[in-house]
């Protein structure tokens, strides 16, 4: 044999694979650093950053409203909920109540924006587990939704649609009829996609049993969203501190058994239809009047500090805030919920074989551009 | 020039390109129905830019593969890595020696009595170049890929074995051609009979095509393309190639030993309507072709509904599953063609 | 009590005020002048006087705004007020962690911030402790597993060391990375990448060195 490196290579019986960053389901630029014993996955450490962009300290530098842009490019797939996270911060600071249209019209976008969110985790979660269908399917809803999105405030995916006090835009015309048309469509499609994978027996296969973890190790581990729920906690951030006018709205929040990627599929398949229903309820009792409460031009909040969370498809989204009473952040501070639930990873997946590392992967919904902001 | 000259030199010289040339174009063809049929499945329109309606998508694609650079990683097995490419392809266009496209000569290449044992032994070969395709590379990847590949392939071989193995015992011949004229002169199909050994024939020709939901050798979300991750160019053509050509194979196969290889549909009912001066000029091999299409139709159907199996499963339904089953549907079988009694 | 709903209440409308009406003659509170929340002493509130009952003499400070009760603790009991707060009162749930960066205060230059969850009544309490530079930080990572990550988040973004953690390592930014970018004396159009290389040029705990960086 002419290289010894190869002799090496088939010496080993332990072998490290670098997971990543360029590698197609690590959903971004994420990487670890895999040890497997054939297909047994031993250890898995993650390396993350590779997409760190300062954003809390560029936040040290802008005025308030001039942060939310930035917050669009936190979790890129969820934008809205990124920005009904700071604006909220700010407002509970300043002691601001936004006019229940603008309330209402928030809780819209953001149940959309959690409908869309979700698609793109179904979408490449299945096309991890080999599915490839899905993926067309849900990026064809997901589109409608982000027509909405322009059709609102001109972008599709770095929404900046919120500002302190309410919302910047008042809806076009016909906008609500779009929005009800794309709902009352939506359920049936749902129902498709739970027929080519909730029964399929590999799709069981692949996800039952797979990347479990307790409800008390979820805690433990900080979990929140769907990962939390999957294991069997009741806990919405929506229910526990609601926020914009949630506790007026009837939903129900959806949990899980086992904690395994099955259960966390089924409590994302169900709050898309808890999300449709919120909607609904939303667009019925859209109020009219301003969308704008009465704020100063220049936003001072008062020296302090608050911390505010909403819940964000991924999962608790929070804010902390401190303020030294000047127009820009003396420290703001983000809770990414992707980079907390990341950290689970090796607990969910040691012992289990590579291709589970995928699938908790993809069950875990993370975003890169959240966890590494 | 002299007879033998004719008859052992140049018509099968001249059959071995058409059948070359249809082959490898129908290989790049099925990519474009691949994709296109994909395409419908998952509500986009799929290629439809490169000539009318996209039809020289293929070509392109040729083309593009042609003029790529062709990497070779700095510290793989040089040569190892280039044979690898040639050893998938090779065995799966040398199995056409003996396929029957139709009744008489003209139809076919040669007819060996021994064809399926070629068949199964030549096929066999392909799993080399994967294996030492992945190996070669020296990337960790392709090392998973070609191991799994190797597990895969023996598994499924054996199962597979039964199931062509219940169609010899029916048949009581080894010769492709004869198998298809059994079926003619009983007048049944083997599928009838064999509709268990069809279905884990088929089921293993998926596998041993690595095709989906069995495609984890090359699993692009784990193994990142596994066994051809390094492979670029020609070289990748080649794997791609024999990919395709492996499906023919099967779906050939598949025609063969249990949907009466070149005969048409329905021989009982349909009799009067095949032989009638309306359709007696269609060719036979149009009958063997469709039917290999609708065999090749499910490989694609297949890829558009089904997730991946995982490694211990793709295991356990290999030996917890189909071996049983095709060991006692072969000794079922041979049961009732002893009973029966019409051939030995 | 009232202190405690709004404690546990993190809407940001008050109550009282449900849509519609809007037209009521006293303005709706999104016309009028906001109502700035103002800080104010909460030693009475239950919950501290829960902790400081567990922990005698653990509570140095307790303020409440916005109906978020903050307690700060002295740096040498941190460890074992987080272990009553989880063991006997029952906080499970870390929900954050984070550094404030207050250069030139005397009582020490970061805040080391938690802001703890506890689901039996869905309450939340933030402790507070003051960490002077090059002052070690208990790691509560054996209290809350999930503290791992985030503090290396904050010794990676402050540069602040936390005494007992199994892996403290940078996170988000690479390995050789010199300063901690999130202290405000970390210039903000950041430094140069070079500092993976050449280390001497730039020193831990901060940025470029004057004039440093030039030849």
């Amino acid at each position: 044999m002419e290289s010894a490196h190869l002799k090496a290579f088939a010496d080993a019986e332990e072998m490290e694979i670098s997971f990543g960053p360029q590698h197609p389901s690590t959903h971004g630029v994420l990487r670890l650093m895999v040890k497997v014993d054939g297909e047994r996955i031993l250890d898995v450490k993650p390396i993350i950053g590779y997409l760190h962009r300062g954003t809390e300290k560029l936040f040290e530098r802008e005025t308030y409203n001039g942060c939310i842009p930035h917050t669009d490019r936190m979790d890129y797939t969820a934008a809205v909920t990124n920005n009904q996270g700071l604006v909220g911060a700010v407002e509970k600071l300043m002691g601001i109540t936004i006019p229940p249209r603008a309330a209402y019209l928030r809780m819209i976008l953001a149940e959309l924006q959690r409908l869309a969110s979700h698609l793109v985790w179904l979408a490449t979660h299945a096309l991890d587990i080999g599915a490839q269908t899905p993926y067309f399917y849900c990026f064809e809803e997901r589109d409608k939704i982000l027509d909405l999105f322009e059709e609102y405030c001109g972008a599709r995916l770095t929404t900046n649609c919120m500002r302190v006090g309410g919302m910047p835009f008042e809806l076009t015309a016909g906008w609500t009829d779009r929005c009800r048309a794309f709902i009352d469509q939506f359920p049936a499609k749902v129902a498709d996609w739970e027929r080519i994978l909730t029964k399929n027996r590999i799709w069981r296969e692949r996800t039952v049993g797979v990347g479990v973890i307790s409800a008390a190790d979820a805690i433990e581990w900080g979990l929140t969203g769907p990962p939390l729920r999957g294991s069997g906690v009741r806990w919405d951030i929506r229910k526990v501190f609601p926020y914009d006018r949630y506790d007026e709205v009837e939903f129900d929040i959806p949990i899980g058994t086992n904690g395994d990627t099955y259960d966390r599929y089924l409590v994302r398949m169900e709050e898309m239809r808890q999300s449709v229903r919120i909607i609904r309820q939303c667009l019925e009792r859209l109020p009219e009047g301003p969308v704008m409460a009465k704020v100063p031009k220049v936003i001072k909040p008062p020296k302090g500090e608050v911390y505010f969370s909403v819940e964000a498809p991924k999962g608790e989204l929070g804010y902390y805030l401190v303020s030294e009473g000047g127009d820009t952040p003396y420290r703001l501070h983000v809770r990414p919920a992707c980079f907390i639930n990341l950290q689970a990873l090796p607990e969910m997946v040691r012992g289990q074989l590579v291709a589970d590392l995928v699938a908790v992967i993809g069950t875990l919904d993370i975003v890169l551009g959240e966890i590494d902001r | 020039m002299p007879e033998p000259l004719m008859t052992y030199l140049v018509i099968p010289l001249v059959k071995i390109v058409v059948i070359l040339l249809v082959l490898i174009l129908g290989a790049a063809y099925l990519t474009f129905f691949e994709r296109k049929i994909l395409a419908y499945i998952q509500i986009r329109l799929g290629p439809n830019r490169v000539g009318p309606k996209g039809w020289l998508q293929a070509i392109a694609d040729a083309l593009k593969l042609f003029v790529k650079e062709d990497l070779t990683p700095a510290r793989s097995e040089k040569f190892v890595f280039l044979l690898a490419p040639v050893l998938i392809i090779v065995p799966a266009l040398l199995v056409f020696a003996v396929i029957p496209f139709g009744p008489s000569d003209i139809w076919r290449l040669t007819d060996i009595n021994v064809a399926l044992l070629f068949v199964l032994g030549v096929s066999s070969v392909g799993i080399y170049g994967i294996i030492l395709g992945g190996w070669s590379s020296n990337n960790k990847y392709s090392l998973m890929g070609g191991l799994r590949s190797a597990a895969q392939l023996i598994s499924y071989e054996v199962p597979m074995g039964f199931a062509v193995v219940t169609v010899v015992v029916m048949a009581g011949s080894l010769s492709l051609v004869r198998i298809v004229e059994v079926q003619r002169e009983l007048g049944v199909w083997f599928f009838l009979p064999g509709i268990v050994a069809l279905f884990v024939y088929f089921v293993c020709g998926v596998a041993e095509t690595n095709r989906n939901p069995f495609d984890l050798p090359e699993a692009e979300s784990e193994l990142v393309g596994g066994f051809h991750t390094e492979y670029s160019g020609m070289k990748w053509a080649f794997f791609f190639l024999g990919e395709y050509a492996n499906m023919i194979v099967i779906s050939a196969m598949a025609t063969v030993l249990f949907f009466g290889g070149w005969l048409p549909p329905f021989p009982n009912l349909l009799e009067p309507l095949w032989t009638s001066s309306a359709l007696a000029w269609v060719p036979p091999p149009f009958w063997f072709l469709l039917k290999v299409a609708a065999f090749i139709f499910l490989y694609m159907w297949f890829r558009g509904t089904f997730p991946r199996y995982r490694f211990d499963q793709l295991m356990r339904l290999g030996w917890k599953v189909l071996l049983p089953v095709s060991l006692a549907n072969l000794m079922v079988v041979a049961l009732g063609v002893l009973m029966l009694g019409e051939r030995s | 009590m009232a202190e405690e709903e709004k404690g546990a209440a993190q809407a940001s409308a008050p109550p009282g005020a449900p849509a519609g009406d809007a037209a009521a003659p006293p303005k709706a509170p999104w016309e009028d002048k906001p109502a700035t929340p103002v800080p104010h002493d909460a030693s009475a509130h239950p919950a501290v006087a829960e902790l400081e009952a567990a922990v005698p003499g653990a509570v140095a400070e307790a303020v409440e705004m916005a109906g978020q009760v903050t307690v700060v603790v002295p740096l040498e009991r941190l460890l074992a007020v987080c272990q009553a707060l989880k063991g006997q009162l029952g906080y499970g749930f870390l929900v954050d962690l984070t550094v404030v960066d207050w250069p030139g205060r005397e009582a020490g230059r970061f805040d080391v911030v938690y802001w703890l969850h506890r689901h039996r009544d869905e309450s939340r309490l933030r402790v507070k402790v003051r960490v002077a530079e090059g002052q070690e930080v208990p790691s509560v990572t054996p209290v809350w597993k999930v503290a791992n990550w985030m503090e290396r988040e904050a010794f990676d973004m402050f540069g602040l060391y936390f005494g007992g953690h199994p892996n403290l390592e940078r996170i988000l930014t690479w390995e050789g990375f010199s300063g901690h970018p999130l202290r405000k004396d970390f210039p903000l159009e950041g430094i140069d990448t070079g500092a993976a290389i050449y280390p001497d040029v730039f020193p831990p705990g901060g940025g470029p060195v004057a004039g440093g960086g030039e030849e």
